[in-house]
């Protein structure tokens, strides 16, 4: 048996999720700090929502030890989901209900009195911007607002752990933004935020310790920075070419270059680089006579190191 | 502006009692429906037209009859029985197409899931917010009846709690029955059963006009025994086999909770 860390918000030893004969999640150790922002990044399919489920006392664990706030969601559903907020993947807002009522109706279903709630929603409307559309049905609502609204409604029972499952999935850029500057708001005010997330940019913003999962197993884990450092390299040197002729590839090219890098990435129309500077390494490539269409030297992101360790495959 | 934890003075979330789950449930009801009043009043206009169509109309042409020994006016014999067939219908609405709505397209439970709240609390609140409104449907056609003449017992004060009770055997047993509908063409399977039901269980003539098995097939159904007692209550020919139709009912109510209980664990809690 394991113990839980002293304090910790999410506990997770060995977690198991099966639907069936099918083996979503397949034991993953997770522990996550008061006041930490925490991510879930893998493609489709990884596991990571199956395991936001179980985090939000909503599926039942199929195998390993999970506590939340240090208590077992088989017994004590209700209380842990008292004191969480859960922002789903899909906005699952009250389309009878005004805007108002959907936040009033949901924090009265934390027994909180009424004058409370009242308070609340004011505070919140406000928080996500959206006053002016308190008398709003949901419907009439755009996709920024009703995510706004789910992310409002989640802080109605002022939790002390948020789970947000992919909270910016197909938001523009402007609301994409509203919703990390409200996240960061949170975090400031000491609310330990657990996100999952396939946008790189969004893990490297909002997340001080993420892990990495792929086939329902952690793969990596570490901050954004640490895990560049260890799984790529500080820079990528990226050659463009014509795309490669019909059965033809880059890879003699590729070869012509290995030396030159820590490893070469060769796709249809490009080759990567992945070097501790960009610049020289683009000087020898010059030196050697190659001459590619357009040239781009650049930082390593997260999106690298995603896609080293989950692989450039399609998953559906 | 401080949104989360630690606010002084501020009560802390909890886990709700049966009692404020269901009155929870029954506020976010009545707030959905208050911009749809309409929809509750042609469940109530229904079996009123039907009393005023074939029980005062018909019933000109019927004349007296005999019931349970004593002479009754065709339209007081017809009455009880539309009061059941509306307890059942304001109930198997809700119960039916309201509750399939929550369930998968308003994802309502998913909501509500996330909160304290449990399966239970959620089968328990939609039951008796479908019992509300076959309650009040209840209530006024008794109200009608009143005014019409057409209630002959004291016994007709437990007429009202006997659609309550029929309502919610009904709609317990269709929220039960809803999980397993696939899309709204399954819903054609309710007018199936409760149509045929509303004509024939009793509700325009007696019992006696059937032959000896159909009868017995008639007797059985759920929609005989809620006529047969409001008959019974409002007409004054109560007797111990009245308790029958009661235990029925309540055997319906208690068995289809608990499946639609264990129906939304299944679907929502996996």
């Amino acid at each position: 048996m394991t113990l839980s860390e002293p304090g910790s918000m999410i506990h997770a030893a060995d977690l198991r999720k099966s639907f069936g004969g099918f083996e979503a999640v397949r034991g993953i150790d997770v522990d996550v700090r008061p006041g930490e922002a925490f991510g879930f990044l893998g493609p489709n399919g990884a596991g990571k929502s199956s395991t936001m489920r179980m985090v939000a006392a909503v599926s039942p664990v199929s195998g390993g030890t999970l506590r939340i706030l240090g208590m077992d969601p088989a017994t004590d559903g209700p209380a842990i989901r008292a004191r969480i907020g859960v922002c789903p993947q899909e906005d699952t807002l009250d389309t009878e209900l005004t805007v108002w009522e959907n936040l009033f109706v949901y924090g009265r279903y934390f027994g909180l009195p009424k004058a409370e709630v009242r308070e609340k929603v004011e505070e919140l409307l406000e928080f996500v911007q959206l006053t002016d559309k308190a008398k709003a049905m949901v419907d009439d609502l755009s996709g920024g607002m009703k995510r706004r609204l789910t992310i409002a409604r989640s802080l109605v029972n002022s939790p002390e752990l948020l789970l947000l499952d992919e909270p910016t999935t197909g938001l523009d850029p402007q609301a994409r933004h509203v919703v990390w500057d409200r996240l960061f708001r949170l975090k400031q005010q000491g609310v330990t935020l657990v996100l999952t997330t396939h946008y790189m940019d969004e893990a490297e913003q909002l997340t001080d310790r993420l892990v990495v999962m792929d086939k329902g197993l952690i793969v990596a884990e570490g901050s954004p920075l640490a895990l560049i450092a260890e799984h790529s390299t500080r820079e990528v040197a990226e050659l463009r070419f014509p795309v490669a002729a019909e059965g033809g590839t880059h890879e003699p090219l590729a070869e012509s270059v290995a030396d030159l890098a820590e490893r070469v990435e060769v796709l249809p129309d490009r080759l990567l680089l992945y070097t501790h500077d960009g610049e020289e390494t683009m000087a020898k490539v010059h030196e050697r006579g190659l001459e590619p269409i357009a040239t781009l030297v650049r930082r390593s992101t997260l999106e690298d190191v995603f896609l080293r360790l989950t692989g450039r495959t399609l998953v559906d | 502006m401080a949104v989360t934890i630690a606010e002084v003075g501020r009560s802390t979330a909890r886990s709700l009692s049966a009692g404020e789950a269901t009155g929870l449930l029954l506020y976010r009801n009545f707030l959905a429906y208050r911009r749809a009043w309409y929809i509750f009043a042609t469940g109530f206009l229904e079996p009123l037209l039907y009393l005023f169509s074939i029980g005062v109309g018909v019933g000109a042409l019927v004349g007296d009859f005999t019931f349970n020994g004593q002479s009754v006016p065709y339209a007081e014999f017809v009455a009880p029985g539309m009061l059941a067939a509306s307890a059942m219908n304001g109930s198997v609405l809700d119960s039916t197409f309201n509750f399939f709505f929550k369930l998968k397209y308003n994802k309502l439970f998913d909501q509500m899931l996330a909160t304290p709240l449990t399966t239970l609390d959620i089968a328990r609140g939609e039951l008796s917010w479908s019992l509300l409104r076959g309650g009040i449907y209840s209530a006024g056609f008794l109200l009608v009846m009143l005014a019409m003449g057409l209630v002959s017992s004291w016994w007709a004060v437990l007429v009202v709690p006997a659609a309550l009770l029929i309502g919610a055997a009904f709609g317990a047993v269709c929220m039960a029955l809803t999980t397993w509908m696939r899309s709204w063409q399954d819903f054609e399977l309710v007018t199936l059963a409760t149509l045929p039901m509303f004509l024939f269980s009793a509700t325009f003539f007696p019992v006696s006009a059937y032959p000896g098995v159909v009868r017995w097939v008639v007797e059985a159904t759920p929609l005989y025994r809620g006529v047969v007692l409001c008959r019974e209550l409002t007409t004054g020919a109560v007797t111990w086999a009245s308790a029958v139709s009661v235990v029925y009912l309540v055997a319906m109510v208690v068995v289809g909770l608990l499946l639609c209980r264990r129906r939304l664990d299944t679907l929502l809690l996996t």
